[in-house]
């Protein structure tokens, strides 16, 4: 019943402002469907918590700790996304830059997405999985060119093709792993339902889900931003408005780097090896360097951020690779201090650039003199990506870190490299930003601080402390994921 | 219907699949790529109720349906609109020319049966052999996209592609459950519309459909 208002909240949202979407209210129908998506959600995480993993609806749906806790961090910065949009939007709306057909195509598919996300973390079919992990694409493709400039639909051309040919490699994955599960259970969705398959895992045939998992790998690994498969999301992230790169940065990613760990339990299942774990290792370190180099070259700064994103998604990639109960509990952890934080630093990067009519980081100066919320809150969270301590990205790669030293010295030089280069990088790009004198060119906009203040606090907490709650779930789903 | 006949039936099938297949590497014109897009999509849905029939499953039948109407009318006659009213150029330009295209072609092929060898033994189904074809089928959309100039024949290609898949969940495996196969066919049709929408957005901001006015966004150095 819950599922269903998780689920419902969203799509209800997004059928009104396909109509109104361009009405004076219609930010406030987005914030509040999210809002209400965000309670939904934290009722089932209650539930889940108390009564354990839950499978419904004639096993079409599974809630387990893993896809909780994801579900409700989706929902979450879905919503702080929602406020932010409200004022940006309505900025860009002032500018010019997108239409009232524009408006309503935008909170309309922003609605869709985060219902697209949720069906693919919440369903228990590896088919519907894939399903929704395509409509998620669709759903932000025109998103991505909404403001029509020749690069704008240039990135969203590629987001489109590159992602659109990726994830058709993870539906061949599918029907590899179906083929192989049709053996064993027979025709129809039971041979596709994840909680079947992975209770008997290892009765599937393993040359066929080792041969799967490549095409799963490559499939989904698009989606996640692995290098060498990345070259849509800065582009994507650059060129669409700044709370679809928030979300996308903050959500989609993790999405689907959760359709490829839950592909990974069964390949891992099969074939009693980690064969799966130490291709995600070197597609993750391989991430990192790459993202790392490529981000010290960056003018653009969405861009540069984007490549920032990279880099997280290496890393939670190559710990769920490396295995193990610490590296795992990094990785969970990792996803959601990633999503928290480079979600709000693109809310502060949008108002910058809102405020200086560029994304070019050479023309942003002197944040800390106009706005100073605006200033410090990007270099809070600058501080905090790059693993500062208090901050919980400091604690997620320490975990993976320790975990990666004991079980891959060699795989942690590379870790640490990489670690060190991305710090070094935004740090020299992003303090002559913040600090120094405004140029004249700079104006004051009205902008939403509370979203960017509220995921810091919770980044805070979540550095200095890890709520039981929090960790018991941790504790759960990685018991889940390592066998 | 025996067993044997149908596999018969459906070995030529795929040859038939994988020869379209090739055919959309070679052809020149577009409409001409219209057509043998919409040929490999009427053999794709006869193969697929041909399976439907010995195997005794009814929900093929509805895959095969929904593959003649989406794959043979619907998505060639979205594409044919398109090309006529944007007035596309009729001529495909390639970057790789036609015979190294070939060549390449026919090494994916093998390659195709290469990956699939240890599979098809497991197999007892009687359309196994088909799998290789299949996966031959999806690298060739692909290296059709990768040849390719103009947008629109990468849709193409995309869409040869997307046969390629739905050839493999039918031959290797008598179809998937009916829920995965009709929301796979509902993404198609978003897909085909919103490349529709695409072709007008590329048109009104480049003044063409070639993909190489397409090239700002890259790493500076």
């Amino acid at each position: 019943m819950t599922l269903l208002v998780v689920l419902g909240a969203s799509l209800i949202a997004a059928v009104i402002l396909a109509f109104v979407g361009d009405r004076k209210i219609a930010p406030e129908i987005n914030i509040l469907g999210s809002a209400a998506t965000f309670v939904a959600s934290i009722f089932l995480a209650l539930e889940v918590y108390t009564g354990g993993p839950m499978i419904t609806a004639s096993g079409y749906f599974f809630v387990d700790a893993f896809n909780v806790y994801l579900s409700v961090l989706t929902a979450f910065v879905s919503m702080t996304t929602a406020v932010f949009s409200r004022r940006y939007m309505r900025h860009e709306r002032e500018k010019g830059r997108v239409g009232r057909a524009g408006m309503r195509f935008y909170h309309a598919m922003f609605q869709l997405f985060i219902f697209a996300m949720l069906l693919a973390l919440l369903t228990n079919n590896v088919g519907i999985l894939w399903i929704s992990m395509e409509l998620a694409t669709l759903s932000t493709v025109l998103l991505v060119s909404l403001y029509r400039t020749p690069s704008a639909v240039e990135a969203a051309w590629k987001y489109f093709i590159l992602c659109g040919v990726g994830i058709a490699q993870a539906l061949f994955g599918t029907v590899l792993l179906y083929f192989a599960a049709e053996r064993v259970f027979g025709e129809g969705s039971a041979a596709l339902l994840w909680t079947n398959l992975s209770q008997s895992a290892d009765k599937l045939e393993p040359t066929v889900l080792s041969l799967a998992f490549v095409f799963f790998m490559v499939g989904y690994g698009t989606k996640v931003g692995l290098v060498p498969l990345h070259n849509w999301l800065p582009d994507a992230h650059s060129e669409g408005p700044t709370p679809i790169s928030a979300v996308l940065s903050g959500l989609l990613l993790n999405v689907a780097l959760y359709a490829l760990v839950r592909c990974k339990v069964l390949v891992d299942g099969a074939t009693g090896s980690h064969k799966a774990g130490y291709i995600m290792m070197v597609f993750g370190t391989i991430s990192i360097l790459v993202a790392a180099f490529s981000l010290l070259r960056q003018k653009d700064v969405k861009r540069m951020f984007a490549y920032s994103s990279i880099e997280h998604m290496g890393i939670a990639t190559f710990a769920f690779g490396l295995g193990g109960p610490v590296a795992t509990f990094g990785a969970l952890l990792h996803m959601l201090v990633h999503s928290l934080t480079k979600s709000s630093i693109f809310f502060t990067v949008g108002n910058a650039s809102q405020m200086h009519s560029t994304q070019e980081m050479s023309l942003i100066r002197g944040l800390v003199k106009g706005n100073p919320l605006v200033g410090w809150g990007l270099m809070l969270g600058v501080m905090a990506i790059v693993g500062m301590p208090p901050f919980g990205v400091f604690t997620s790669e320490f975990l993976i870190l320790t975990a990666a030293m004991k079980d891959a010295p060699v795989f942690a030089i590379f870790f640490l490299v990489g670690l060190a280069i991305a710090f070094a990088g935004l740090f020299r790009k992003v303090i002559p930003m913040v600090f120094g004198a405004a140029p004249d060119y700079q104006v004051k906009i009205r902008a939403a601080h509370t979203p960017v203040y509220v995921h810091m606090v919770i980044m805070l907490i979540l550095g200095l402390y890890l709520p039981v709650f929090l960790s018991d779930w941790f504790h759960a789903a990685a018991r889940l994921l390592v066998k | 219907m025996s067993q044997n006949l149908a596999a018969q039936i459906n070995s030529v099938l795929a040859a038939l699949i994988l020869l379209t297949a090739f055919g959309l590497l070679v052809q020149r014109r577009i409409y001409g790529l219209l057509h043998i897009f919409a040929w490999q999509g009427l053999f794709l849905s006869v193969s697929t109720a041909v399976v439907g029939f010995t195997a005794g499953l009814h929900h093929l039948y509805i895959s095969a349906i929904l593959t003649l109407a989406l794959k043979v009318f619907v998505l060639p006659y979205i594409l044919y609109v398109l090309i006529h009213k944007l007035k596309i150029k009729k001529e495909v330009e390639e970057v790789v020319n036609v015979p190294t295209t070939m060549l390449i072609g026919i090494a994916l092929v093998i390659f195709s049966y290469h990956l699939t060898a240890p599979i098809r033994e497991l197999s007892t189904l009687v359309t196994r052999s088909t799998l290789a074809v299949a996966l031959a089928t999806v690298m060739l959309g692909l290296l059709m996209m990768i040849t390719r100039k103009k947008a629109v024949t990468q849709i193409i290609g995309f869409l040869a592609l997307e046969n390629g898949l739905f050839f493999a969940a039918t031959s290797a495996t008598y179809g998937m459950p009916l829920v995965v196969e009709l929301g796979v066919a509902l993404d198609i049709l978003i897909a085909a519309f919103i490349f529709g929408i695409f072709f007008f957005q590329i048109r009104t901001t480049f003044d063409s459909l070639d993909l190489k006015e397409m090239e700002k966004l890259k790493e500076e150095d």
